[in-house]
């Protein structure tokens, strides 16, 4: 059996969304390429909504699915709606990911979250829950050095 | 589409001959060779057989070889069972950074048991030096294990130097030649070593044919307790038909060693030219000469290995990585990084070994293919957007 499912293979090899936005509204990066992972999210809002979302990836196939996956839930969606997107959303519309590789759909669902945190704070816009908090340490994806 | 197998590290096909060697150890040759009737003779004139041409291919006697099922095994019964035998004399052991994980792993569970282990560094090129290995010696070293090639970048390492510095009064001297046996010319006398650890299925032999070869008169505990076969050393029925196909594999390396040589060194090269010059921000990994033929690896900037695997099997390809997500634990190649490859470099990491079947066609097929894939991902790659950024200033 194929380390991953067909979905993931779909995306893979067919990524949606890829590339940068000049002028991006927010921009968040996440990860680290000494730790196998980095993805940079770009995000273009308009009337509350995700107008636009591309994204730049490093690292493995399930990193690179996850990227696309996560642009395609969020894409035409309100900012709120996309903060509601989870890891494990990702990972279940990917039809499942190699337990050794679900920290690559935290990285997605995180990469998001800080590309809006960052739209939200250089507006001033005040989002409960997002931009009063503290950002989490980069997830628990074991990068040893 | 055209396939193309460069993962001859991870299995190598078996040739006709040494299936059809094999085949009646899978029928009507069944008996156990310990066994004093027929059917026991039928199996131990094989075992007998076998033992003299894979000590032939390695330059010793038939009765120094001990039959494992795996280069793993001979490893781990090799730093185990000699260090153990000489625990009395010291429990100093020395090995090389960039040992396979059974030599490795064999020695912490050493440490474990009181031995202390001191690792060796490699230069830039995966070189064990010999004076590093000189520095290590103390009064209590018993055992030293140098690997003769390595799995990963193909370095060769100067075994038989390393065992001339040491001398004949020094400690123990084992080497890994799980990865050159049958690839290149493996002298047991020549290199000077006390043991030698081989695996068919790295020249074209059946999975669970492999041995330790240990010269007479060196001491080694056995690691499985058990009855008398293989001298007691590795007790355990014997599997005839791998045992029989390791034979029969070493056999036909033997006789097709130079041959093979140098087409499969030929054809490295020009896989190595030609991705060298045609893959922007690649390096070759291992040392340009002193590596097996079959060898081809490198490091390609900006991207990740596992994805590279991936598009390249799209195209036919199979290779190998040594990057932190191809591995199961997630971590980086422990070559790379003991050859001062940085993490993120290591991550791009890229194994093609060549072996019987591999022509030019090939060849040309990756050196076409590759580029491609590499342009693919570095487009996506946000560590390729920012090193522009930055070019660009």
């Amino acid at each position: 059996m194929p380390v991953y499912s067909e979905k993931v293979m779909q995306h893979f090899m067919n990524p949606h969304n890829v590339g940068e936005i000049e002028d991006a509204d927010g921009v968040g990066e996440i990860g680290n390429p000494v730790c196998g992972d980095m993805m940079t999210f770009y995000i273009k809002v308009k009337d509350n909504r995700l107008e636009d979302v591309k994204y730049k990836t490093f690292g493995c196939g399930a990193a690179i699915a996850v990227s696309s996956m996560v642009s395609d839930m969020v894409k035409g969606k309100t900012l709120q709606e996309a903060l509601t997107v989870t890891p494990a959303m990702v990972a279940k519309e990917l039809e499942g990911l190699p337990k050794n590789k679900l920290h690559c759909s935290n990285l997605g669902a995180q990469a998001l979250r800080k590309a809006i945190k960052n739209y939200a704070l250089s507006n001033k816009i005040d989002m409960p829950g997002l931009t009063d908090t503290e950002e989490p340490e980069e997830d628990e994806h074991a990068c040893e050095t | 589409m055209r396939k193309v197998y460069m993962d001859n590290v991870a299995a190598t096909p078996l040739l006709p001959e040494v299936r059809e060697a094999m085949l009646p150890f899978l029928g009507e040759v069944f008996g156990n060779p310990q066994s004093l009737h027929a059917w026991g003779d039928g199996a131990r004139d094989a075992l007998d057989q076998a033992r003299e041409q894979v000590a032939s291919l390695i330059g010793g006697t038939a009765e120094e070889i001990i039959f494992t099922s795996s280069g793993t095994e001979a490893n781990n019964m090799a730093v185990k069972g000699m260090a153990r035998a000489k625990a009395d004399k010291g429990k100093h052991i020395v090995i090389s950074a960039i040992e396979h994980f059974s030599v490795l792993n064999s020695a912490r569970t050493l440490q474990k048991e009181g031995f202390e282990v001191s690792i060796v560094p490699v230069d830039g090129f995966g070189v064990v030096n010999p004076d590093e290995v000189l520095k290590h010696i103390r009064n209590d070293t018993i055992l030293v294990s140098i690997m003769h090639a390595n799995g990963e970048v193909g370095t060769i390492e100067p075994v038989a130097e390393i065992a001339s510095r040491l001398g004949k009064d020094g400690p123990v001297l084992h080497t890994d030649a799980v990865a050159s046996s049958g690839n290149i010319a493996v002298d047991v006398k020549e290199l000077g070593v006390h043991a030698l650890s081989l695996a068919g299925n790295q020249f074209n032999g059946p999975r669970g044919g492999a041995a330790l070869w240990v010269k007479r008169g060196v001491r080694m505990l056995p690691v499985l307790d058990g009855g008398i076969q293989e001298g007691g050393r590795r007790p355990g029925t014997e599997d005839v038909p791998a045992i029989v196909g390791l034979g029969k594999a070493a056999e036909m390396a033997a006789k097709a060693l130079t041959a093979r040589m140098q087409r499969l060194s030929a054809l490295r090269n020009s896989l190595i030219a030609g991705v060298l010059g045609k893959v922007e921000h690649s390096i070759l990994t291992g040392h340009p000469r002193q590596r097996l033929p079959g060898y081809a690896s490198f490091c390609i900037k900006f991207i990740e290995g596992e994805s590279i695997l991936m598009l390249l099997s799209s195209h036919g390809i199979a290779a190998a990585s040594g990057s932190a997500c191809t591995s199961r634990a997630l971590k980086a190649s422990h070559v790379l990084l003991a050859m001062g490859v940085n993490h993120e470099v290591a991550q791009g990491s890229m194994l093609f070994t060549l072996g019987v079947d591999t022509n030019q066609e090939d060849v040309d097929y990756v050196v076409e293919k590759l580029p491609q894939v590499v342009d693919r991902l570095r487009q996506m790659s946000p560590v390729y957007s920012k090193f522009l950024k930055e070019q660009r200033g």
